[in-house]
Parts: structure tokens; sequence; C-alpha cells
């Protein structure tokens, strides 16, 4: 709980130092290749980089608290009002492969446990390997090349906000959901699988069975409710993973988020932009797993906070 | 009402085959037993003798791996092994129960006890959820559980592992069945919760007038609860009949070797000289756990307090008492792997509770421990003989000396010395604390503190090794500090006993005076609660 | 009275030694099919990496304006460094720039293969120092374990896209780039290992030996932490291949003169639609590798290390 406030602060440093060890002039690097030597001394005293490292920090930091991401050098506009146009696609594209990915994903290792060693068992955790292994950009130019060029029943890139009708959105949403939700899938059903095959393992289950109860219930009731612990701290952690997978995905589909904004910064250097960036991600990963933890309570009574 | 001469149950030639890798062909072969109204029959043996199986197999909850091959289960006269799953569900709970050795992991927890009671009731009932509800809270009243009400809406990790027993128990026999199996039940619980479950479970046994199989491996349970007992060894069942003629006039050679085996609740009374010199003492001896938050204490655990003991050489001095009494703490604080709050520990005189870990290098060596459990007590990537050697290395003995220390020290615990060059999972759980011990000896240590060392042991190897602590005793004229849960055992060994409760030492004294004149509370109540206290074994 | 004779108990005790030799671990991981699958195709890409110049390639940076954007299987010419024509079967075609895609994709098993075992061995190294000062230094443990939380609280390739922007790409930076974000994996691993093990009986009774705390680290933990550290470090290698690939791909990784499969492919995103095979031929390539390296941490991790193949 209290750990997210040092996690935070060490987060905020660590991004703040990745400017500052870099080798050369951090004032050069930000005043981007074509600045004269005037540019960057103004970018140089404007963010007091004259100053000893902690100072230093102390300005950048307090910028931050206040919500004050600096401002973009290639887009000239605050980073804060970037991340506000940008950040419907990716919420949109997030939450739905989310809701897919947990929806297919449960049910899929619920069954694998329960037919340990069989057929589907083994199909499935082929699957997941395959998941891990084949990178996102290449399941999404498999799908767009099949799905949209060869049989043209989706669009092939883009994006439709929503405001713009429910179905033109679904449309552009389909192909990047199921390309990011892959590896999700995988690693979720995987760890789904493991849990509840550990739980089946356990007296209790011994017990259920042992109290004439069918075996959906004992899988249920049982097994997958002792198993929700993990599976939903996959979830959050799973993120992460989520995370780098939009940075492709939206590349790929030529969607307009924060992920083909991420790209774009760093192909123009743009460093307000990317530390901006990176702090948000984090603290949405950060955010997303305090809720998790703070979900257990939900799931186990034997958790108090 | 079916005729009251038809057994409960009717195990025939019962075979449950075991995998192909197997060290046997079969788990159990050829058992046949009843067991009628209104009797409780005892299952005895030891790990491995196949009473669990037996248990799983009338359940019809036997692991894949293991089928039943061939014999038949008679349940009230029905065949359980071969009728559909469908039926062998519903005849689960309505007309035959069970209960499991581990009431901690044997309860779903996330779930609260009521309901749990309840999908028994909404699964083979028809009632409503007020019946339901009525029903539970009468059972749990039934059990004796305190606030059936509270408990009711409780979650297991509330209770107490007896107090989940008793839960285990209302949920085995709410539908009222014809048999009953407990599986070890007791094994889990301390002295005392296990007179008290077994006490309800003859209760309930008497007023409902069920079939009990009751599996275990302790003879005192047997000698409380049975009225018929059944042997078995290895998956065969060498010897049954009435308690008293099984216990006190056994036929089979291993049947009159497992019930020897078991120690008797009489001291020796062997006699110690009382100038022997001292080699242990402690004095108000305390260790303080405090639960620090980020913010405020939370509060401290006194594991120990004020104990004050002594041992001198050639002496036994046991310490006894229930999980959570402190005992293990007192003795890992001796050999120093904790460190102590308060108090003194003197070595030969010299005060060591205090002494960083650099400077106990002298005192290491004339201290060495054994431990419970002898599956982790040995590193598995390490021969055994780089085991028992590492110590004397360590005090610099050359290499070839400390091997001959090592292949000298293998004769006496009886084991070959050709097998130092293998790597401790080749070896049994008995086999292992010999090792243990041998590794103990060979830093030629003074005192020797066994942390419950045959505990987790069977009886007929616990006798094995408890000779053999006994011999080196003798034999080296070492100062022992004995830890154990139970009074045989303790009985036995000690010529000085220490009862702990709650981190005290409650009473010190002569084993003699202690186990047949006991003057605290406590100790009447624990002594008071040992199985089969009473009972004379063997032909006497 | 305890002076029985143990020798009476022993002949009809139940409890007898497992004295059948067992099977070491090292002939178990062999026997493994994950292993031997993924160990092979491993053995065939390591080939391909060695053998490369043997193989009816040319040099994968050589480009010729007169080949450009070549199908698959086509002839043609090309103009060596050295100034003369030769002909080439181009089998994977060509890229805009008219350098040959088989070459080039051969190559490239090079730099991915490199790229996974070295960045695999970078955070080992520095995670195992990591986690076991943590393990051992109680004082160390708080912060260096908030400082790796830190650090994995920021997506790995976020860290790794901004580490690379900052440095400018090459295969060392690369390289570190992709290890830092695995580094916190390690430690944390390394260190709840040795937080169990140092618990364990034998650690304990090795105590009361007397054996020096530096003995016990090396000679008792140590020896207990290879096994899960082998299986991890082939997972980082398999995620270290495909977080090199995505820089390429987003065309923040290596130079785009040097042939990786990340590479071909963002040079082939420009022209998917006509020739989706410049894609795709790299892509396969790059799937299977990481797919065989998977499979053979699966496998040892299920002969290694069954109590983490429990977990997961």
């Amino acid at each position: 709980m209290l750990a997210t406030i040092p996690v935070l602060v060490i987060v905020a440093v660590l991004v703040f130092l990745l400017l500052r060890i870099t080798p050369g002039d951090p004032a050069a690097i930000l005043a981007g290749d074509a600045a004269s030597t005037e540019q960057i001394e103004g970018i140089r005293k404007t963010l007091g980089l004259d100053q000893p490292l902690p100072v230093q920090f102390g300005i950048w930091a307090l910028q931050m608290v206040q919500g004050d991401l600096g401002e973009s050098y290639y887009y000239k506009v605050r980073v804060t009002e970037l991340i506000a146009q940008r950040i419907e696609a990716t919420f949109s594209l997030a939450l739905v492969t989310i809701v897919v990915a947990v929806l297919i994903s449960v049910p899929l290792g619920v069954i694998a446990a329960w037919r340990f060693g069989g057929w589907f068992d083994r199909f499935l955790m082929g699957f997941s390997v395959f998941g891990f292994s084949v990178p996102v950009f290449i399941v999404g130019y498999l799908l767009v090349w099949l799905v949209s060029l060869k049989l043209g029943w989706l669009p092939v890139q883009g994006y439709k906000r929503i405001d713009a009708g429910l179905w033109p959105w679904i449309q552009h949403l389909v192909l990047p959901a199921i390309t990011l939700s892959v590896i999700y899938i995988a690693l979720i059903a995987r760890v789904t699988r493991a849990s509840v095959l550990e739980a089946l393992g356990e007296d209790y289950i011994r017990t259920a069975r042992a109290k004439g109860l069918p075996e959906s219930r004992v899988l249920i009731k049982h097994a997958l409710a002792n198993a929700a612990v993990p599976i939903v701290t996959v979830i959050g952690i799973g993120i992460a993973l989520l995370i780098g997978g939009v940075v492709v995905t939206e590349s790929v589909y030529a969607i307009p988020g924060l992920g083909r904004l991420t790209v774009d910064a760093v192909l123009a250097r743009d460093f307000p932009t990317i530390q901006g960036l990176i702090l948000f991600f984090s603290l949405i990963y950060v955010g997303v797993n305090l809720l998790v933890d703070l979900s257990y309570v939900v799931f186990d009574p034997r958790i108090r906070y | 009402m079916s005729d009251a001469d038809t057994p409960v149950l009717e195990v025939r030639n019962l075979t449950v085959a075991l995998p192909q890798d197997g060290d046997r062909r079969n788990a159990v072969s050829g058992v046949s037993f009843t067991v009628k109204r209104g009797e409780i029959v005892c299952l005895v043996g030891e790990s491995g003798s196949g009473k669990s199986v037996i248990a799983q197999a009338i359940m019809g909850l036997l692991p894949k791996t293991l089928p039943v091959a061939s014999g038949e289960v008679l349940l009230e006269g029905e065949d359980v092994t071969k009728v559909p799953t469908e039926r062998l569900r519903q005849l689960r709970c309505a007309s035959m129960s069970m209960i499991f050795q581990e009431p901690m992991t044997a309860l779903n927890p996330v779930m609260t006890c009521g309901e749990q009671i309840d999908e028994v009731l909404r699964e083979h009932t028809a009632l409503s959820p007020a019946e339901r509800r009525a029903k539970t809270i009468d059972i749990f009243t039934e059990v004796a559980l305190p606030d059936p009400e509270r408990i009711v809406g409780s979650y297991p990790h509330q209770l107490s592992g007896g107090q989940r027993q008793r839960i285990m128990i209302a949920m085995a026999l709410v539908l009222e069945p014809a048999l009953l199996i407990a599986d070890e039940p007791t094994t889990a619980l301390d002295v005392t919760t296990q007179a008290q479950i077994l006490e309800l479970v003859r209760d309930l046994q008497r007023r409902h007038g069920m079939g009990v199989l009751f599996i275990t491996h302790d003879f005192g349970v047997v000698a409380d609860i049975a009225h018929r007992v059944a042997v078995l060894r290895l998956g065969t069942l060498v010897e049954m009949g009435d308690k008293n003629t099984v216990l006190k006039n056994p036929q089979h050679e291993y049947t009159i070797m497992l019930i020897g085996a078991v120690p008797t609740l009489k001291p020796h009374g062997r006699a110690v000289p009382a100038d022997a010199p001292l080699v242990l003492e402690t004095r108000q001896l305390a260790k303080t756990y405090s639960d620090r938050g980020w913010f405020s204490r939370r509060g401290e655990v006194h594991a120990a307090d004020d104990v004050t003991l002594e041992i001198r050489r050639g002496q036994t001095l046991g310490i006894v008492g229930e999980s959570g009494s402190g005992k293990s703490t007192v003795a890992r604080c001796i050999v120093r792997l904790i460190d102590p709050t308060r108090g003194e520990i003197r070595i030969h005189g010299e005060d060591i509770a205090r002494k960083p870990m650099r400077a106990l290098r002298e005192v290491r060596r004339k201290v060495q421990i054994v431990f419970q459990d002898p599956y982790r007590s040995l590193n598995p990537r390490r021969t055994v003989g780089e085991a028992i050697i590492e110590g004397p290395l360590n005090y610099g003995l050359p290499r070839a000396e400390a091997l001959e220390r090592a292949r000298k020290l293998m004769e006496l615990v009886r084991m070959d010395p050709a097998v130092l060059e293998r790597y401790p999972h080749q070896f049994s759980g008995g086999q292992r604390q010999r090792i243990c011990i041998a590794r103990a000896l060979a830093m030629e240590p003074e005192l020797l503190v066994a942390d419950e060392a045959v505990s987790a042991l069977d009886v007929s190897v616990q006798a094995q090794v408890l000779a053999l602590l006994e011999e080196i005793r003798e034999r080296f004229n070492l100062a022992m500090l004995f830890i154990t849960h139970d009074l045989r055992v303790a009985a036995q060994v000690c010529d000085r006993v220490a009862v702990m409760s709650k981190g005290k030492v409650v009473e010190y004294g002569e084993a003699n005076e202690v186990f047949l004149r006991p003057s605290h509370e406590y100790t009447k109540a624990l002594f008071a609660a040992a199985p089969g206290r009473d009972f004379v074994f063997g032909a006497g | 009275m305890a002076a029985v004779d143990a020798d009476k108990y022993a002949a009809l005790s139940v409890e007898s030694a497992d004295v059948r030799p067992q099977e070491t671990a090292w002939q178990r991981v062999r026997r493994n099919l994950s292993v031997r699958i993924g160990g092979a195709v491993l053995v065939l890409l390591l080939a391909i990496a060695a053998l490369a110049p043997w193989l009816g390639t040319v040099d994968p940076t050589m480009f010729d304006a007169g080949s450009r954007d070549l199908a698959p299987g086509v002839r043609g010419e090309m103009l060596t460094l050295e100034g003369e024509v030769i002909q080439h079967k181009f089998h994977f075609g060509s890229d805009s720039l008219g350098r040959d895609i088989y070459s080039r994709v051969i190559y490239g098993t090079r730099v991915s293969l490199f790229v996974g075992v070295v960045a695999a061995l970078v955070s080992l190294l520095i995670g195992v120092f990591c986690g076991l000062t943590a393990g051992y230094l109680r004082w160390v443990d708080g912060i260096l374990m908030r400082v790796m939380d830190g650090i994995m609280a920021i997506p790995a390739i976020l860290i790794a896209i901004a580490l690379v922007a900052m440095w400018r790409a090459s295969l060392v930076t690369v390289i570190i780039a992709i290890a830092i974000p695995e580094i916190p994996r390690v430690a944390r691993l390394v260190r709840s290992l040795v937080l169990t093990i140092r618990e364990e009986p034998y650690v304990e009774a090795a105590i009361s030996l007397g054996t020096p705390t530096w003995k016990i680290m090396l000679g008792h933990i140590l020896p207990n932490t290879i096994a899960p550290l082998v299986v991890m470090g082939t997972f980082i290698a398999a995620s270290a291949i495909l977080i090199e690939a995505i820089l390429s791909f987003l065309g923040v990784g290596l130079p785009p003169d040097i042939p990786t499969w990340g590479n071909i492919m963002a040079e082939g995103r420009i022209a998917f639609v006509q020739f989706p095979h410049n894609i795709f031929i790299p892509g396969i390539f790059l799937t299977i590798t990481v797919l065989a390296v998977n499979i053979l941490g699966d496998g040892l991790r299920d002969t290694l290390d069954p109590k983490m193949a429990k977990r997961i």
C-alpha cells in the first residue's frame, strides 16, 4: 500500500536521471540536432541545467507534482495537452483488449487445468508458448494481410472516435484488439491454468468432492475462487506487456494514440514528450496494480489492510 | 431400515494397483474387513501401509493413477466401486462421509463455514434457505462449537484447529450418514485438542449409531477409541480382531513389533549422578518477537519468557509442550540460531547469550542440533560424506582424518560407510535422521539438542532412532536437550522434564516426579489428555 | 526402557532406502522432448549463423539499383563492392534499395542470437549480484529492492526505447538497454531464493557446524539457485530477441545498415501491400527462433525446477 509512494518517487528519479546520465550535454540533446548555440544556452537557463543535480531534480519534481510535464519541442504544445488529445484511442484499445482477453483466457485456463494433461491442455499450452513467441507486429500484419487485404472485411488502418458512431469505432478496433490480446491471453490463460491446477491439488478440493458436490461447483466455487488472487495479480502485471504492445500495435495500425506518440517522439528526439509519456505510463501501471492489490480483500478474506 | 445384521461397510478382497514404476505392485492387496452399525473399527499402520488408500477407495476419491484393480466395497450392500459417478456423488455425505487429517487445509479458506455446510444441504436436500440455516446452527451446536450463530459467518482462518475439525465433523454428519471415515483426524492437533475431538467422535457415534472407520498410526488413540482393530503392513492386512485381543495379545510378528515399539508413559527412573558437571544453564532466558508496523509497534509476542534450566553431563532434559509453547524457540536460542532478547545461556559457565556470531566459533563445536524434518536437514546437492565432514573441516581437521571419522560414525549409527558417496534423496527418513546424528557427532559435541528429532518418523523407526540416541548419550556421556510434544517419547528418554506453555516453564523437575505426581494444572491436563494413558500394551 | 536393540526393529520395519540409482538432473534434461526440440532448432540456427557466408549469400549490405523490389526466386544482377557484376538468384526477393533479402535474413540470425545470449548474460550477472547482496545485507535490501520495484514499474519496452533514444543505437547500447529492465526480475528471484534457502534446516545445520557465512553462501545457497537461474536466463534471451526486433521494427533500434530481422521488416513496411513476404519471411525466422528458445526454457523448467513449473 504505502510502498506505492516510494515506487513512484523512484520512477520519477529514474526518469529524471534518464536524460542526465546520458553521455553528452543534456541541453544539446534536448534542443535537437538542428539547434544553434544560443538556443542550447537558452534551454540550459530555462531548465536550470547549470544548477547542481539535486536542485535540478527539485525544480523538475515540483513541476511534475503540479501536473506540468513540460512543453514538447516537436509539437510546440504542452505534453499534458498532447496526452489528453491522444488518450482516447489508446484507452479504447486497451480496455477492449483487457475485457476480451480476460473473458477468453480465464475459462480456457480453467478447462485446461481441469483436463490436465489432455489434448485441450496441451493445445492451450502450445498456443500460449506461441503467443509469447510471436512478435506483436507479425500478428498485426498477418491479420491486416488476411482480413483486410485478402478478404476485405475490415478497414486496413486508422482509428474512428467513438462519438463518430459505435460501428466504425468497433470496426477499427477489432483487429488491433485481437493483435494486442494474443500475448495477454497467453499470459493470463497460463497463470489461470497453473493456479487452478495448484488449487485442485489442495485438501479442500478433496473435501468438496467428498461432500458430493457436482464437478462444476468444485471447479468454480472451490478451485477458481481460490485461484483468484494470482489471476488478478497477473492481469495487473500484464498491463506492462500491454503498454509495450500498444506502442507496437498503434504503429502497425496507424492509430493516433499514446503508443504511436511515443515512437514519433523518440524518432523526433522530443525528450520532454518521451519523459512525460514514460511517467504517465508508469503512473497508470502503478495505479492499476494498486487497485489490484486493494481488490485482494474481495477475493481472499484472509487478506486485511 | 435395512437389516441390523448387515454391516454398514464390507470390504471384500480389495486390491488397488500402483503405477508401473512404483516400489511394489499394489498399494493395497486383497484386503477384507467389515464395519458394523454402531462400532468403531481402527485401521492402523505406518506410512505407506495403504490405510489412506483404502479410505479413498471407499469414498471413490482415488486418483486416476491408483485404480481399484479388483474386489468389492459394499456400502449397506451396494458396491460403490461399480456404481456410476452420479450415484457415487449422491452417496457421499448422505450415506458415507469423511473427515481428514489437516483441518487447516481441508476447509475452503475463501468460503464461510456456514456456506460450506449450506452447499451440502443444498446439494442433497430440498430444504429452504431458512431451514438450511437452522439445520446448520443445530449441527454446530451438536458438535459443541461455541456461538454457532457467529461461526456460521466466520471464515476457517478465524477459528482454531480444533474448531475447524469440529466444522469438518459437522459437515460430515449433517446428513446423518451410516458410515463415517476418519482419516487421522487428530494427528495434526495438539494433545489436549485431540482428546476433545476423540471424545466428540465417540459421543456422536454412540448417539447416532453409525459405523466409524478410524484411520490412525497412533496406538494410544486406538486404545482410546476402537472396538475392533485391523493392522496393515505394506498394503496387506496382517491382523484383525477385537481391540483387547490385538493390543494385549498380538499374534503377527509385525503387530508384536509395532506394539513393542510404542513407548510407555512410565518414566524410566534411571538414576543420574547429581554431582556431574553442569554443561548448560539458562537464566531467565527470553525471546520476544515484536511486530513493528510502519508507524507503530503492533504488538509483542513473548515466544519464550523467563526460562531457567540446567543440564548436567550424562543427563537428558526434556522440554515438552504443545505447538506454540516456545519449546523450539528455547532450543534455537541455545544453539544461537536466533538471538535471545534477554537472559543468560551458560555453556560450562560461560555466558554466550550476547556473543556476536563471529565469537561463537568455539561454542558451536560443543553444541550440536538435530532437526525435526529429515528431508530438509541435508543439502540435496551434497553427498552424505560431504555433509558429515563439513564441521570437522571447518575446525581444521585434515580431510583424510575427517573422512575416517565419518566412516566410523556411520558404523556407529548403523549405516554402511560405503554409502558416504551417495546423495540424501537415496535415503529414507529414518536413515537421514541417522546421518544427521552422525553429522552432529562428528563435531564431538558436549551438548546435543534434539528438536522434535523423532516426531516425523514412524513408530518402529522412531524406536530405532530413540535407541540410538540413548546409546550415544551413554557412550559419549553427552548432555542432551530433548524437545518433543510427545509425552510417551519424553517419558522414555528424559531424566528431567520441563513442561512449557505459552512461553513459560510451568513445571520443572525429575521425570519421575513430573510424570507420576504432576502439580501444575496445565501439566495435569496435558497428561490426562494423553491418548491410551491407562492402557497397558502387550501381554504386560 | 529405551535400551532396546535397534536392529531388532530394522528387520521388520517397513521403511527401506531407495537405493536405485536415480536419474541425474542432466539425464532428465536430455530426455525431455521440449529440450530436444528447442535445442535442435537452436543448434540449426547457430549453424546458419556460423555458416552464413557459405550458404549462397552475398554481402548483406550490398545493393544494386537495377535489382530493386524483385519477387522471391527471381534471378538478377548485382554489382559487388569491387565493381564486378555477378549473377545472383534472389531466393527471398530484394528490397527497395536492391539488397538481397535472403542474405540479410541469414546474416540477421547472427545479430538476433548474439543479442539474446549477451543480454541474458548481462542481466543475469548484474541481477545475481544485486539479489545476493539484497538477500544477505539487510541494510542494502530496502533501498536496492525499492529501486528494482521502480524499474519494474516502467514497462520494459519503454525503458529500452528511451535508453536507445538517449544513447544513439549501437550493438552495445541496444544490448544494455534491453538488459536493464530484466535485471530486477533476476534480482527478485535470487533474493527470494536466498531468503528461502537461508531458512532451510540444512543451512541452519551448517551455521551450527561453524561454517563461515561466505562458505554457506557459495557452498549451500548459490548451487541451489543455479537451476532456476538457467531457466530464467533462457526466458530473458527469448524476450531480448523479441525486444531487439521490435526496436528495429519501430526504427529506433540498430542502425539500418546492420542486417537484423527487425530492420528488414521495418524496410518492408513501406511496400507491404505489394510485397508482404518482406515482413513475413524475417517474421517467420524470428518467431521460430523465439519459439525454440521458449520451448527450450519450458523443458528446462519442467526438468530442472519442478517447483517453478507448478507456479507458472
